[in-house]
């Protein structure tokens, strides 16, 4: 009996064994030459424009084919499994997507990702710069920017309406706060949701005013009297009912999706690249939302901030380092390239060359989702006001202080003030 | 001697059987320990590598290492407070009566260590999520109470969910170290109670829990070890963020984030000795203190 199991166990697993070298055989030829770019990132919204991109560079690069393996993970996941990659030397994607907040923790020690000078000092001047420093070190470029990431707030009109608030009026803060007493008393609902478990809430708003969490030198300056004071400010905000802590705690939950998607609060404020996320995953509130520019803080203050952000790098792991460089030059680099970030993925695109471009002003999804005729046109408005951020060697600290403290304790337990809680978050991270 | 009686000879076969055990325990735990202890006394960063000395110790004092180790305490101290009585309990009551119902009950038991703890977490945080449609903030909207952010509020909500999970996901294991332990108690002595008259309190109280004695020991030993140690849990009920006030930061994962998150290999190093010495220290305290090695010793 025990030898016929043996004997049946034996011959599946040669049969499989049979089977699954003959798939492999016949898949070959119909790879032809293409030499295989892998690439990983966190978000599957990114994924589809480098597929379409590759399909471009295949159409004009007949003799350099590539044939590109996305690879979509979890954020913390993928940041985590890269370092490990990088610090082993083995294991890496060719190609790869790091969030602004990380990005910093590649920087040190032998940097194990490609320089892209050469390739990016021809068309240098074409691009916002400030967007190539973030993922700098030494004169050194290491990776490519999506966008600008420009910081605009969204109004929900059937709120404001309901309401009797017009949002062209709201030009100040304190106009801001004003106009959501009136929404929450007449609808009930609050005018807007703050994160407690993220920095997107925050940071936007300090950044507006010429503050940061670090300054230019890197040095920790989250605990200085213009954050505390915007920190006082969001918890008064918290306090009279016009702010709610946001649903499943930050503007990335299922639960905040749904929540908002339902009609539940009257505006939010997040960076311009926020836009896909109402396209896809707010679908019932389409013909609804007004993008507009920040409220200022003076009369003349700035009217939005350059926010988030991911670094598109090429690991020295890469086998076709060269192909993998041109490539990703190709797909954030070109003009091509900036023009379908904005079709595709409602980025404000880093190469202004391209912002007058007329594919700019022409419809796409965003122009029919969102009520702005002219979104880019906005853009334009306020391009001289989108107050920049210092990306240095602290901010992985300092943001997973805010995420993780910070906010959590000074608006919703409320049981530090936020100057205890900034301060104490700033002396962790020094 | 040829090489036939090598293969054959007596003195070398031991070794050829324990070989593989032997290759893995210095592969897989002896070589990382001895490097994980280097590792502690460097700065680790790629192609850099540089000897500072006790510089990753001495940073670790600061708060958030005090969190986690007070985290990973309270932690460990609640499920053994759990995670002994209520399987004892349960695994006396499933070893008498109607023996098809037991192994039925057994069976729904041990089912959820069979679940993988991510996909367990998962379920927890989508559970509990704060949304007023989570079937848990339902059920209380359903009862007259309130909705509530259960996963964002204070530490001891948070160490409720996670013993509420740990208890979910152990109580069968440990029950069934318990019943083996039951069913290794002879059948006489509880015999020779009855006819001496005891009640089932005084056989529970006289006979089985001090006849259970190494394994509750063994328990609470390997409890130790899985509390100092839980870290997927929190992980994951939090999604992978840092958990709102640290509340679910244990030892593992302040070292998982300064290793893996931060890019510090020599202060994680750092703290994953410190969690060595503690389990260690702790398991050989609590073992000494339960005459664990006298009994070996006369024996």
């Amino acid at each position: 009996m025990k030898r016929i199991l043996l004997l049946m166990v034996l011959a599946i697993s040669m049969v499989s064994m049979v089977f699954g070298a003959g798939s492999a055989e016949s898949a070959k030829p119909e790879a032809t030459k293409a030499t295989e770019v892998s690439l990983w990132t966190f978000q599957d919204i990114h994924l589809p424009f480098y597929e379409k991109m590759a399909e471009k560079w295949n159409e004009q690069n007949p003799n350099r084919q590539i044939k590109l393996v996305g690879e979509v993970l979890p954020y913390e996941d993928m940041h985590t499994k890269l370092l490990v990659s990088l610090q082993a030397g083995t294991g890496a994607p060719d190609i790869v997507d790091i969030e602004i907040a990380k990005y910093p923790n590649f920087l040190k020690g032998d940097i194990q990702l490609a320089p892209l000078n050469d390739l990016i000092d021809p068309v240098r001047d074409n691009f916002i710069t400030a967007r190539l420093d973030i993922y700098s070190k030494d004169g050194k470029n290491y990776g490519l920017p999506f966008h600008v990431g420009a910081e605009v707030i969204y109004y929900n009109m059937d709120i404001l309406n309901a309401a009797g608030v017009d949002p062209y009026k709201i030009k100040t803060w304190d106009d801001y706060m004003a106009a959501g007493k009136i929404v929450k008393a007449k609808t009930g609902k609050p005018m807007t949701t703050l994160e407690v478990t993220e920095h997107w809430s925050f940071w936007p708003l300090i950044a507006q005013q010429g503050s940061d969490l670090l300054d230019k030198d890197g040095n920790v300056i989250l605990d200085n009297d213009i954050n505390v004071k915007t920190l006082q400010f969001l918890k008064d905000m918290m306090n009279s009912g016009v702010a709610i802590a946001a649903p499943g705690g930050f503007h990335h939950a299922e639960e905040y999706y749904g929540f908002m998607n339902d009609g539940g609060a009257a505006s939010i404020w997040m960076p311009m690249w926020y836009m896909n996320r109402f396209t896809d995953y707010m679908p019932d509130l389409d013909g609804k939302i007004l993008i507009l520019p920040m409220p200022r803080f003076t009369e003349n203050g700035a009217r939005s901030a350059g926010m988030g952000g991911t670094g598109t790098s090429v690991t020295l792991q890469a086998r076709d380092l060269q192909l993998s460089k041109d490539f990703l030059m190709f797909a954030k680099g070109s003009e091509e390239g900036n023009i379908l970030l904005w079709e595709d993925l409602g980025f404000d695109p880093p190469r202004w060359d391209v912002w007058d471009d007329p594919a700019m002003n022409a419809p796409n999804k965003f122009t029919k989702f969102f009520i702005n005729d002219d979104i880019f046109g906005m853009l334009l408005e306020i391009k001289d006001e989108i107050m920049g951020v210092n990306i240095k060697e602290k901010l992985p600290a300092v943001i997973d202080r805010l995420k993780s403290s910070v906010m959590i304790q000074s608006l919703q337990q409320q049981n530090k003030t936020p100057y205890q809680a900034l301060k104490e978050a700033s002396d962790l991270s020094r | 001697m040829s090489a036939k009686r090598i293969h054959t000879s007596m003195q070398i076969a031991p070794y050829v059987f324990i070989l593989p055990f032997i290759a893995s325990f210095l592969i897989f735990y002896l070589y990382p320990i001895i490097s994980t202890f280097i590792m502690g006394f460097q700065q680790v960063y790629p192609g850099q590598v540089e000897f500072i000395g006790l510089q990753n110790y001495q940073k670790l004092n600061n708060p958030e290492f005090k969190v986690a180790l007070f985290n990973s305490f309270r932690y460990t101290v609640y499920t053994i407070a759990l995670l002994i009585p209520i399987p004892l309990f349960l695994s006396v009551l499933l070893n008498s009566g109607n023996r098809n119902m037991n192994t039925v009950y057994r069976s729904i038991l041990y089912i959820p260590s069979l679940v993988s703890i991510v996909v367990a977490g998962t379920i927890m945080r989508l559970l509990f999520a704060s949304s007023t449609k989570s079937i848990v903030n339902t059920l209380v909207v359903f009862f007259g109470g309130e909705a509530r952010q259960w996963l964002l509020a204070g530490p001891s909500q948070a160490m409720i969910l996670l013993l509420v999970l740990a208890l979910w996901r152990w109580v069968g294991v440990n029950i069934i170290y318990f019943l083996s332990g039951l069913q290794s108690i002879p059948e006489e002595l509880y015999e020779a109670a009855d006819i001496d008259g005891a009640s089932s309190f005084q056989k529970l109280k006289r006979i089985t829990i001090p006849l259970l004695k190494p394994t509750t020991i063994f328990v609470t030993t390997i409890s130790i070890f899985g509390g100092f140690a839980m870290f997927e849990e929190s992980f994951i009920l939090w999604a992978g963020k840092p958990s709102p006030n640290n509340v679910g930061l244990t030892m593992v994962g302040h070292l998982y984030n300064k290793g893996f998150q931060e890019g510090e290999m020599g202060m994680a190093s750092a703290i994953g000795i410190i969690l060595l010495i503690i389990v260690f220290s702790l398991s050989l305290t609590f073992l000494k203190m339960f005459g664990f090695f006298e009994n070996e010793g006369r024996r």
